[in-house]
């Protein structure tokens, strides 16, 4: 009974693999069927190979426009809420003031809430002070929400920063500023980068709160929305499969880059 | 380095305006240092204050006002509709937590061992592993919720191998799917929430276990625990951390999550998140909407609170 030992011995990885095999299954449906060519409106079955989509990915009306506002959204908002929550991270791990426990609660309730409470609130406000929904109101919300995620990711960092690095630069006559630009961003550069990483990532595939809050813009994944309703382009897996294969890529780069710099440290 | 900040001290408003009295500089410059926190934190702390706290003010005055689109809106505290929202949507309440539970419970099992291989297994494969767990967070999550239509359509692989095993008629029975389709049925609205919230509860696991000391293990093996028994004393309760804080990234956002239950699901398998949506957007009966989403929070975070609570860890994420 050797298999089943084998099986019992290495259950763990069996499961694990199972896990991921379940995880990425997706991406390789929307990988395989970007190269379909469908019959009807709907790319829900094979038919036959073809490469148009991938020659003409912006052959549907409205998707490429779609796309690079989302790209826009999430670059505006990723610089927002990246500014705003490492000066509060700062704030918080740096400095003992008075209502701390407040201003935490405050960071982490927009974490503990169903989105689609806050997507509603918040339209409540716009619609309670007339405002005209679109980019603005868009870019108000991610930066919002993204926010409580950077603060995590940089306070995280910062928190495992060795201060006697800075008192070790202070002492070595290095004002404030220059402590702070030579020493402290660049260690907690790391964190900012990873909540920078997250916000973009969050204000990119946000749907639920731009749902409520977008009034006639469009972004891409409420055009993906309204398309599965129409029937779905090939050109959306196209741009799916796309990004899968810039992220995976991305974030090869940063691990060779980041295992460079561990090797060249330790040596 | 005192010298240098005191003279340019501006007469205008850059500098705070409690900089205290002029020409007692060391004062002037503590108090500056006092305020320096205060600074950091004023434009995200306001950005929350008006754009997250605020609007659950307004949205509260919402849920009691009466009216219509046409004639406006008042606020007459009307606590009724609390009420009739309950009695006409409690089954969307229900099925949201039901399915919500169900897909934690499910992270959990499957994101475990998943978890536990890239923190002690995975050896050199584990940066890839990581990768393959990150990545698909970059693909637009509806993308990837319409990939699972193609994967559980009538006729398709997985249909074809419940049907074979005569899995279907068990699945069936249980209320789970109807006749021998699983796309449109509960299941299948599962089967999303919890391939979608996979990744929120694997991360959290994967930093706790990843903190564990491994000669606690060999400790574990040499006062003669077999593995399992290690498993339950030694590393299951050191993960706990991230178990709580898994189940939380998943259950919460899950519960009123509406993309999973309309893409994947029909009309009798519509959670909460439809409702508001549709009252919202659509209907545009703002009280009703307003006063649901105040129930889903209340709801959830009194769910929070007591598990929270229950499972003993303060220090969260």
């Amino acid at each position: 009974m050797g298999a089943v030992r084998w099986i019992r011995r290495n259950l763990v990885v069996i499961a694990g693999l199972l896990t991921l095999a379940y995880m990425i299954v997706p991406n390789v449906v929307v990988m395989v069927f970007s190269f379909n060519k469908p019959q009807g409106r709907f790319n829900y079955s094979w038919q036959t190979f073809s490469l148009d989509a991938w020659k003409d990915p912006c052959g549907v009306a409205d998707l490429c426009g779609s796309l690079s506002l989302s790209l826009q959204l999430a670059t505006f908002a990723t610089i927002g809420a990246t500014v705003l929550g490492t000066m509060i991270a700062f704030a918080l791990v740096r400095y003992r003031f008075r209502a701390r426990g407040a201003i935490n609660s405050l960071i982490f309730l927009p974490m503990a809430m169903p989105e689609v409470v806050m997507a509603a609130s918040l339209l409540t406000l716009f619609l309670n002070l007339g405002a005209q929904l679109g980019f603005t109101t868009i870019l108000i919300a991610h930066i919002m929400f993204c926010l409580s995620f950077v603060v995590t990711a940089v306070k995280a960092r910062v928190l495992s920063m060795d201060p006697r690095l800075e008192e070790a630069a202070r002492d070595l006559y290095a004002g404030p500023v220059q402590t702070f630009v030579r020493v402290t961003l660049p260690i907690a550069a790391p964190g900012i980068a990873a909540g920078a990483l997250l916000a973009f990532a969050l204000s990119f595939d946000d749907f639920i709160i731009t749902n409520f809050n977008a009034g006639q813009t469009v972004t891409f994944p409420m055009f993906v929305w309204g398309s599965a309703q129409r029937g779905t382009p090939v050109q959306i897996n196209v741009i799916g499969t796309a990004m899968f294969i810039i992220a995976v890529a991305l974030v090869g780069a940063g691990q060779l880059i980041s295992n460079r710099r561990r090797k060249t440290a330790t040596t | 380095m005192t010298a240098t900040e005191a003279p340019p001290a501006p007469p205008g408003p850059p500098t705070p305006p409690a900089a205290g009295p002029a020409g007692i500089p060391p004062h002037k410059v503590s108090r500056r240092k006092r305020l320096v926190p205060y600074w950091l934190l004023l434009p995200g702390i306001l950005w929350l204050l008006v754009f997250f706290a605020l609007p659950l003010v307004y949205q509260a005055s919402t849920s009691v006002q009466t009216g219509s689109l046409e004639a406006g809106f008042e606020v007459t505290w009307h606590f009724q509709t609390y009420w009739d929202a309950l009695q006409e949507y409690w089954p969307q309440f229900v099925r949201s937590l039901l399915y919500a539970g169900t897909a934690t419970i499910l992270c959990l099992l499957l994101g475990y061992p998943l978890a536990y291989l890239i923190a002690f297994k995975a050896g050199r494969w584990r940066n890839l592993v990581l990768v393959l767990v990150i990545a698909p967070f970059f693909t637009s999550f509806l993308i990837r919720t319409l990939a699972w239509k193609t994967i559980l359509s009538d006729g398709g692989p997985v249909v074809e191998v419940l049907n074979s095993l005569h899995l279907l008629d068990v699945t069936s029975w249980l209320g789970w799917t109807e006749g021998d389709r699983v796309l449109a049925t509960p299941m299948a609205v599962v089967c999303g929430l919890t391939y979608n919230f996979l990744p929120f509860m694997i991360l959290p696991l994967y930093t706790s276990l990843e903190r564990i000391d491994g000669r606690l293990h060999e400790a574990a093996g040499d006062l003669y625990a077999r593995p399992l028994t290690t498993f339950r004393k030694v590393t299951f309760p050191l993960s706990l951390p991230g178990v709580v804080s898994g189940t939380l990234l998943t259950f919460i956002p899950a519960s009123g999550d509406y993309v999973n239950a309309e893409l994947l699901g029909s009309t009798d398998t519509k959670m909460i998140g439809s409702v508001i949506q549709t009252q919202f957007l659509r209907v545009l009966d703002y009280p009703t909407a307003a006063a649901l989403s105040f129930i889903l929070m209340a709801v959830v975070l009194l769910m929070v609170t007591f598990y929270i609570r229950r499972a003993g860890t303060e220090e969260l994420l």
